[in-house]
Order: structure tokens, then sequence, then C-alpha cells
């Protein structure tokens, strides 16, 4: 029996000479992860069990991207706590605000994740990096903690479930789209405790940015990680590499739990409803759900891509009255490429604010936070209940286009209507 | 080790913005956690909970976030165990890393909210003494069970150091 290429990676990673889905292995990982809010209390147990030097100060990325830049003095301190253990560490890949990024979009492009690798995160998005072939899954702050001694983490082998889309994708369906039809069909704990491997012609159509946002919401299933296999797309996006990689494949003759097949030809434009991800319809219909805040952005779609979409659609139109559009830009770089190529023109001359990098309103941290009864649509990941703020407050999921699209119209729209 | 207390339920999908929201982790104090634990989806629960009281909850229970801060919140409020039917697999990873006591047990639905537990966390038996019932649970696998009896994922990793180390010595 073969194997999977999530399977391969682990094997790669730890000193068993085989690995079945349900045994407990000890890996090594070749990044650890941690932000303003998990790593603090890693950085605590670290300190509180009598350890006193990381296992290898390159192979730690410190990341304060959920409440920053500071939002009041509590966070302000956890920054502080992740600054200085960096400086004395001598921690290579901490980025303090003005070069730190949401975390997901960052480490991708600076290049410290590539395929193959193992990657474990103090943050459950970290399945994100999946869309590079690599192995990454979340953890908690105590598991981070562990990293920073010996660089090792414990895994139960997940199995895996193998996602085939084929057909033609529709005008205005995206990646998006897809992981939300994806968790709409299996559910919240559809992959719980699996990997979700995405496959298929259309997947292999599909860029880097798209591939990063389905592997982002894995999670959203319940799933360890999420992966997709390298392929010449993986390979321009990693090209020049700052150092080795390796390719892993499934084998042909790999085991999955399950296959499941979707023709996205029926796809339209999808919008997850309060409070769960899974509870998923078409945009089409929604017709009469009138919005008070819109927000592009998040580890799942703030990248370049995703604001081009945006601005193809708000062009030269207006924000509809009475609406907040709020767009943030997921790094330092993208926020930048957005001002050469004309964005930040078109959103603020619709209306728009364009923040600073920054998590923010997605896990209502701040910089846009509902009050009781106000609805939004927001390109991020999660629609729990006070996700945003208030719990009597509604989040939508969408798809940046579909979210230009409503905070033009200021209700749930299909891009076609506003264009 | 015997834990006893009354039971307090809650559905499925129980995520962690629910047993504590991201606007309360800018600390990683336990009892200051504990104070708005649950308090989105049910505001007065830290009122009700006495100590040793056990949660039991539907399938998925700890989904979304990887904040260790919920298992610390649901520990800072004095909440002994929680049962349910299911577990999100990074909560379930901090559990067992923290040294919270959890157990899978698939009639969850069957305990009503106030009833009278008893846990015999050693071999796994919770006892519902106002059903008169006993249920059974399925011991964790060995790593684990080692992981839980050092009393957390950090106690283990010292206690295999220094054994590294006694046998470099030797």
């Amino acid at each position: 029996m073969g194997h999977t290429i999530a399977e391969k990676i682990l094997l790669a990673h730890t000193e068993e000479k085989s690995i079945s889905p349900g045994d407990f292995i000890e890996v090594r990982v070749d990044l650890a992860l941690g932000n303003d809010i998990t790593a603090p209390l890693a950085i605590a147990e670290f300190k509180k069990a009598g350890f006193s030097k990381v296992f290898n100060r390159n192979k730690i990325a410190l990341v304060p991207d959920h409440f920053t830049p500071a939002k009041d003095a509590k966070s302000a301190n956890q920054c502080k706590i992740l600054a200085d253990f960096a400086r004395e560490q001598q921690i290579k890949n901490y980025f303090e605000v003005g070069c730190m990024g949401i975390e997901h979009a960052l480490l991708p492009e600076k290049k410290l994740v590539l395929p193959g690798d193992l990657v474990i995160g103090a943050d459950s998005h970290t399945c994100t990096y999946g869309a590079l072939g690599c192995y990454s899954t979340g953890v908690g702050s105590t598991d981070l903690a562990r990293a920073f001694v010996d660089g090792k983490c414990w895994f139960k082998v997940p199995g895996t479930l193998k996602f085939i889309y084929t057909g033609k994708l529709r005008n205005w369906v995206c990646g998006k789209d897809l992981i939300l039809f994806t968790i709409g069909k299996i559910g919240v704990d559809g992959a719980l405790y699996k990997v979700m491997e995405f496959s298929g012609p259309v997947i292999e159509k599909l860029g880097m940015d798209e591939r990063f946002t389905m592997c982002n919401m894995a999670i959203e299933a319940g799933a360890r990680a999420g992966i997709v296999e390298p392929d010449d797309i993986t390979l321009d996006y990693v090209t020049p590499a700052p150092r080795k990689f390796r390719i892993f494949k499934s084998d042909r003759d790999a085991f999955y739990e399950r296959i499941f097949e979707f023709d996205v030809s029926k796809i339209e434009p999808v919008v997850a409803c309060p409070h769960l991800p899974s509870n998923v319809k078409f945009a089409s219909e929604l017709k009469d759900v009138k919005l008070d805040q819109v927000v592009i952005g998040s580890c799942t779609n703030g990248r370049i891509t995703d604001l081009r979409i945006a601005g193809r659609i708000l062009k030269g139109k207006r924000v509809s009255p009475g609406l907040r559009l709020i767009v943030i830009p997921a790094t330092q770089k993208i926020y930048l490429e957005a001002i050469k190529e004309g964005l930040v023109d078109i959103f603020v001359k619709a209306g728009a604010v364009f923040l600073t990098p920054t998590c923010g309103p997605c896990l209502g941290g701040h910089a846009g936070i509902l009050t009781a009864g106000e609805r939004c649509l927001a390109t991020t990941n999660r629609n729990f209940v006070g996700r945003m703020g208030s719990p009597e407050s509604l989040v939508y999921l969408s798809s940046p286009a579909v979210a230009a699209a409503s905070a033009v119209k200021g209700m749930i729209a299909h891009p076609e209507e506003v264009l | 080790m015997i834990i006893s207390g009354q039971a307090h339920k809650f559905g499925d999908d129980i995520n962690t913005d629910d047993i504590i929201a991201a606007k309360y982790l800018v600390s990683t104090d336990a009892k200051e956690l504990g104070v708005h634990c649950m308090e989105n989806i049910q505001p007065n629960f830290v009122q009700k909970v006495k100590p040793g009281d056990i949660i039991v909850a539907g399938k998925n229970f700890g989904c979304g976030s990887s904040r260790e801060h919920a298992p610390l919140a649901i520990k800072g409020c004095g909440v002994s165990a929680v049962i349910a039917k299911s577990f999100a697999a990074i909560f379930f990873r901090n559990a067992i890393n923290l040294g919270l006591v959890f157990l899978e047990l698939k009639e969850a639905d069957e305990i009503n909210e106030g009833d009278k537990l008893s846990i015999d966390i050693s071999c796994g038996v919770i006892n519902n003494l106002t059903q008169n019932k006993t249920y059974k649970t399925q011991p964790f696998p060995e790593f684990l069970t080692e992981i839980v009896k050092k009393g957390g994922l950090m106690n283990w990793l010292k206690s295999k150091t220094k054994k590294g180390e006694k046998e470099e010595d030797a």
C-alpha cells in the first residue's frame, strides 16, 4: 500500500520506519510559529518549566498580528513579551509592526515555508501552508513551548480524505466558494482529525492565492491539515527558493478513507450564514440581507489577488450609504502593491477605509467591531456567535468578489448585480 | 481519583470563541479567563458553576481556534471535567497537554442538565448518580496516558530530558 503526500512528509520527519493512520509519532518540525495571543502563554510555559535556550533560533517565527498595532495596554504587554523573548533568544524571524503581516500570508511570502516542510503553529489557521505541498498544522501554546525546547511535537497520524474538483468554474466563482461549498457538504466536523487533500483539474489551474484560501479553511471542517500536491504553479511561487526543499506526491495506490468528487460547474458564489461556516447558501438565494459592514481581508482572503478582484468591482463605484467597508491587506508587501496598482485609490474613492495589516476584526479584536443587531459580510473564516463583537451581531462569510459587490449594493449580492 | 459534580449541558460544535471570546485573550491567567467562560452563549454560566462541576456537550467540542485559553478558562471557572460525544483535534491535544480531564462518551445525550455525576478517572468510568446509570469510556492510548500521568506535556518533557541526561551519564 502506498502513501498519501501527507503521510510521506510525516515519514520524512520521524524516526519511525513506517506509519499508518492512528499511530502516535514524534516529529521534527522545520518551523514553529506563535503570535501575540498564543506565544506569551508558550513563553511562560517554556520559562516555568525551567528551560532557558530555544532549540534553534532560525526555526521559530514570532508574528504579533492579532491585536496589533497594539489595541490597548494589555495587548501591548503581550507584544512586548514576544519582542523581549525574540531579543533574548536572538530569534531571527520576529516581525515587528512595520515588517509584520498576517502570519499565514507573511510566512509563505517570506519563503519561510517551502514544499515538503513540516510546520506547526500555535494558531489554528496554520493549515494554510499545505497549499505549498507541505504538512502544516495548528497546535496549542504548550505544544509550541515544547517545540521551543527540542524542536519536536507529538502527532496522531491522520487519515486522508481526497477531494477531486472537476468541471468548469463559472464567472466570479473562486477558491473561497469551493471551500465553503465543500464545508457545506461535509459539515464542520466532516474532516475531524483528517487531512483534506485537494486535487483534480480545477485545483491544477487554481493560482497559489486561491489554494492558500482553500487550505486555510480546512480547519473549519475539523481537519488537521489541508494539502495540495506541488506543481509548476507551486514552483513558480517558491522560486528562487532560499534553501533546498523536497517535492512529495501521493502514490497511485495511496489509501484514502473517502474520496469526494464535485462538479464545480454547478457552483455559484457561496455565502456561509450565521453561525457556522457550514451553513452555506448561494449568494443569489440571499436577496434581502441588509448589511452594516463589509470586511475584505484576513489570512483567508487578504492577498493581492483578493484585493484586485475587489478593485475590479469597486472601480468607479461608491459603497452603499451608511455601510462601512473595511479593506485590510494581509502584509506590508501587499499593502505596497495595492498602492502601486492604484487599488487604494479605487477603495478610498469608493468610500472604504484601507487599514494596516492586522487580524483585527476577524476575531473581534479591534478595528471594526460590531454592536448588537449589526450584520457584517466578511471574507474571513469564522462566523461563530460573537466572533466579530457583540453576541447579538451576525457574520456572513464570502469571497472578495461577493463582499465587494455587496458593499456597493448594501445587501448580499452576486457580483453580476452591480456590474 | 474520583471527580464529582453537577452536569452543565451544551450542544454540538461548541467552539473556542464560545468558551472564551477573543477580546479576553489579553491575559493568560486561568482565573481571569474563567470569569468569562461561555459568556457569549450562556452569560450566567460562571455564576451557576460550583467547583468540581462537569460540562457535558455534543459532538466536536472545542472546534475553532487553537487558543489554549479555552481549556484554561474551563479550568479557571472551577469545572473539573468535560464529557462530550467528540472533541475537535486542537482542543483535544491542548486538554492532554494541560492535564484537563475530558472523556469521550457517545451517550452524552442521555445525561440531563443538573444530573449529579461522578467520574473515576483512573478507569474512565462515569456514574450518573441521578439516573443510576454507569458508562465505561475508552481509555486513552498509552502514549497519551503517559503525558497525562506526568501532569501534562512540559512535565513529561522534563522527565524525559532528565532520563536522557542520566542515560548519558551512565
